[in-house]
């Protein structure tokens, strides 16, 4: 999968690799220490960063967290899909 | 008003399984309008994995949409949380900026049901606030999004396959063909009646 920013699709294979095997091999069999991937993780973020800075996109509303906040949509009651 | 809609789908994967496939979930075969993906920050927190995640995707209206959404593409956040104690993962996606047009949040909540299986859980809430045009628009917005279910889960679910193939012993081969046969029954059953109900709407 290609990232945002043409020049940084190469770090965010590296880091993806990465994070996949940290993910399977330790995280899910109970290991939280996830310091393996912040190297690779920071130089990615950087070249992000950058590519979303030139195509104006808005940081704060990224930053917004909606998900395990009151902000969050909540199912209706009754709800039926419709 | 904002409209409501959900829907389940099972996944015969286990809940682990499908957590590692969600993060190689693209690309896939349906997932050609998938532009781009990228990690914005993750954590863990209280033994729970936090994710937020910037996707592009290309924007697909039609013709009389095109006035409201002059954009190639649309950006979403995808904000989620591994709970693997609880063998919980859930996801929330929202649309970035045109807002006003449409908006579309996702929450898909994904639970173990058993070994070897996983039941994903969606809803969405869909609104629109153009004036004159925001039922249109939020029953195209539902329509869509019902369409989009089922590829999801197939393109989901090819990854899955992909990731987890699973060789064919012969005894599990023919209870497979039995249960086979039966579905292909009933689903040749099911169309049966739809095409004498869409007939008979037709006429």
């Amino acid at each position: 999968m290609n990232s945002i920013g043409e020049e940084c699709t190469d770090l965010k294979k590296k880091y993806d690799d990465c994070f996949n095997t940290w993910f399977s091999e330790r995280f899910l069999k109970g290991d939280q220490d996830d310091s393996v991937c912040a190297g690779i993780f920071k130089i990615y973020q950087e070249c992000v960063k950058n590519a979303m800075k030139q195509q104006s996109i808005d940081f704060k509303e990224i930053d917004k967290d909606i998900l395990g906040t009151e902000n969050e949509y909540k199912t209706p009651p009754n709800a039926n899909s419709s | 008003m904002t409209r409501y809609f959900e829907n389940t789908s099972v996944f015969n994967f286990s809940w682990d399984q499908v957590a590692r496939g969600y993060w190689r979930r693209y690309p896939n075969p349906q997932s050609t309008h998938v532009l781009s993906e990228d990690t914005w920050s993750r954590q863990v927190r209280d033994g729970c994995l936090y994710t937020k995640r910037l996707l592009t995707k290309t924007n697909r209206v039609p013709k009389w949409g095109e006035r409201f959404f002059n954009s190639k593409s649309v950006k979403i956040i995808e904000e989620s949380v591994v709970d693997p104690e609880k063998k919980i993962l859930v996801t929330y996606t929202r649309n970035l900026g045109y807002t006003k047009v449409m908006s579309v949040v996702e929450r898909v909540e994904y639970r173990s049901a058993g070994p070897g299986q996983t039941v994903a859980k969606r809803s969405a809430w869909i609104d629109s606030q153009v004036f004159g045009f925001s039922r249109a628009i939020r029953a195209f917005g539902i329509e869509r999004f019902k369409k989009n279910c089922s590829q999801m889960a197939s393109g989901f679910n090819h990854v899955l396959h992909s990731m987890y193939p699973r060789p064919a012993s012969p005894a599990s081969g023919m209870a497979l063909s039995l249960k086979e046969m039966r579905e292909a029954a009933a689903a040749a059953t099911d169309r049966a009646k739809a095409n004498v109900l869409s007939s008979v709407q037709r006429t």
